[in-house]
């Protein structure tokens, strides 16, 4: 489903992303875990092309994402290539990043109806599944600041679904919630992985990432340092660097419930 | 039962008994003056010619306060653009409007035929008549000031916003009209507000190339009659008028959007 091969970013002259090669299988769920600064959120907005890449190639369903190969050359895409693409990738924010000068509903509804230009009645009607579906039925009407954090980050999931996207990409997901307000997030994102969704979670949730995640990336310094199933890279990782990471979360291994310190 | 007793405060009552005193005295002073004739007021207040350079005045406005919003949503996409030569010149634009008075503006564009005596096919003078010039020049100047107020307006819009909107598959020019422009709204109506009445009272300005607003067509009646006082007060009662419009206007929109920026008509 998502396929990176060799991704190289600069932001001036500092290289963020040094060559990253990751693979994730439809249905999937790839925890990225790793310091600040490690590149983590960086490769993610470079999967929709929200970042552009300096080298290497990005594959979603099949289809390079943001440019077209002409011999040695990466072609950006023109712009309508680039929405289209990006219509089938939902992103969910550390800052949850609702449209704050529309209500639930009207949030969920705006990009089926001004991208896919689908009936304002077909939106509406999926809109109400959707929302029903992260508990909030009772707040459609609702302006975003009248939402708790939990029930915010909620409804930027419902608003990802609502384009029917084939690989949903959350960026610390959690990361800006009070502790009380992580569990129903991490919750809806739980039923999401069980009913297959291929999902790309960028996360210091090391609880989550061991029992929702099939597969966990550790990522330091711009390069992947190792990558395997859940259970082998947060029970025994192989490397130093991995270890010593993760060394900071030993209360969230013992306690299933409890929250990760914030790096 | 323990009776509440506020605490006396003299002095907050001598001063409202000053203000109010002056102010009657400076009413009277004014209304009983020999020098001022109430008759000739009252002749003139609803005269054609006036409600006629008032008229002007009002198409003045919106017209220069049109072409501003325009100019003005133009030039802070393009202070905001990646290229830095649509940058500059926005810069540049912004620099030498707001870098210069009104009135030479005014003066410049009104005498346009002395620079050049054709634009293109026609001649500067049949295409330059006064009320074009001035809203030439009041929409330009507007554009300038607008262009810094919408600017501010969009960069207060949090980016995770845009982030949102193009990550959904939006176009930036949707996520610019959908999601950006609305939320930066609520930040530029009340300093464009300002602006506006601003601009009201600046189309008085361009009775110096004869523009035919309000102000000119009162001190045409005044250079006739020599009534200059009167004339003047007669046109400030229509400015005042004005203003005061556009300030309940400015207020009811403020109010609106700002229900809608918080959300406190949400049905929750």
């Amino acid at each position: 489903m998502l396929r990176i091969a060799g991704v190289r970013k600069r932001f001036h002259h500092d290289e963020v992303l040094k060559g990253i090669d990751l693979d994730v299988a439809e249905g999937e769920v790839l925890c990225l875990i790793g310091p600040s600064g490690s590149g983590k959120s960086t490769l993610l907005r470079c999967v929709n092309h929200l970042e552009t890449i300096d080298d290497g190639h990005i594959w979603v369903d099949g289809e390079l994402v943001g440019y077209r190969e002409a011999g040695e050359r990466l072609i950006e895409l023109p712009e309508r290539e680039i929405c289209r693409q990006r219509a089938k990738v939902g992103m969910v924010f550390q800052r949850f990043n609702l449209f704050a000068h529309l209500t639930v509903l009207e949030n969920v509804i705006e990009a089926p109806i001004a991208v896919r230009g689908i009936s304002r009645g077909d939106a509406i009607h999926a809109a109400h599944e959707l929302i029903a579906r992260v508990g909030l039925a009772a707040k459609e009407g609702a302006y975003p600041a009248r939402l708790s954090g939990g029930q915010q980050q909620r409804v930027a999931i419902a608003r990802a679904l609502a384009m029917q996207p084939r690989l949903l990409l959350f960026d610390e997901p959690t990361s800006a919630l009070d502790p009380e307000l992580v569990g129903e997030v991490l919750e809806v994102m739980r039923s999401l992985a069980d009913d297959g969704m291929t999902m790309v979670v960028v996360t210091h949730e090391m609880a989550f990432a061991r029992d929702a995640g099939d597969r966990v990336a550790f990522m330091d310094g711009g390069v992947v340092v190792e990558a395997g199933p859940a259970s082998e890279v947060l029970v025994a990782p192989r490397h130093e660097r991995t270890r010593a990471f993760l060394a900071r979360f030993v209360g969230a291994h013992q306690d299933g419930s409890a929250r990760a310190g914030r790096t | 039962m323990a009776r509440v007793v506020a605490r006396r405060r003299p002095w907050l009552w001598l001063a409202s008994a000053i203000v109010v005193v002056a102010c009657a005295a400076l009413a009277v002073a004014i209304w009983r003056n020999p020098n001022i004739d109430h008759r000739i007021i009252a002749r003139h207040q609803f005269a054609p010619a006036i409600l006629h350079g008032l008229a002007v005045t009002v198409v003045l406005a919106l017209l220069s306060a049109a072409i501003g919003a325009v100019l003005g949503v133009a030039f802070a996409l393009m202070r905001l653009s990646p290229s830095a030569v649509l940058r500059g010149f926005a810069a540049l634009y912004a620099w030498l409007f707001r870098g210069t008075p009104l009135l030479v503006q005014i003066l410049f564009w009104g005498n346009l035929a002395l620079l050049f005596q054709m634009l293109g096919p026609f001649r500067t003078n049949d295409v330059m008549t006064p009320f074009v010039a001035s809203v030439v020049a009041l929409g330009l100047n507007e554009g300038a000031y607008m262009s810094e107020i919408v600017r501010a307006g969009i960069s207060a819009v949090d980016r995770g916003q845009y982030d949102a909107a193009l990550a959904l598959g939006m176009s930036r020019a949707l996520a610019m009209r959908r999601i950006v422009l609305p939320q930066a709204l609520a930040v530029i109506v009340p300093p464009a507000g300002n602006q506006f009445i601003s601009l009201l009272k600046a189309t008085s300005l361009v009775s110096v190339i004869a523009g035919g607003d309000l102000l000119t067509a009162a001190e045409n009646i005044s250079s006739a009659n020599l009534r200059t006082i009167e004339l003047m007060l007669v046109a400030t009662f229509w400015y005042l008028v004005l203003t005061t419009l556009a300030s309940l206007g400015q207020h009811v929109l403020e109010r609106r959007l700002a229900r809608a920026g918080a959300g406190l008509d949400a049905a929750n």
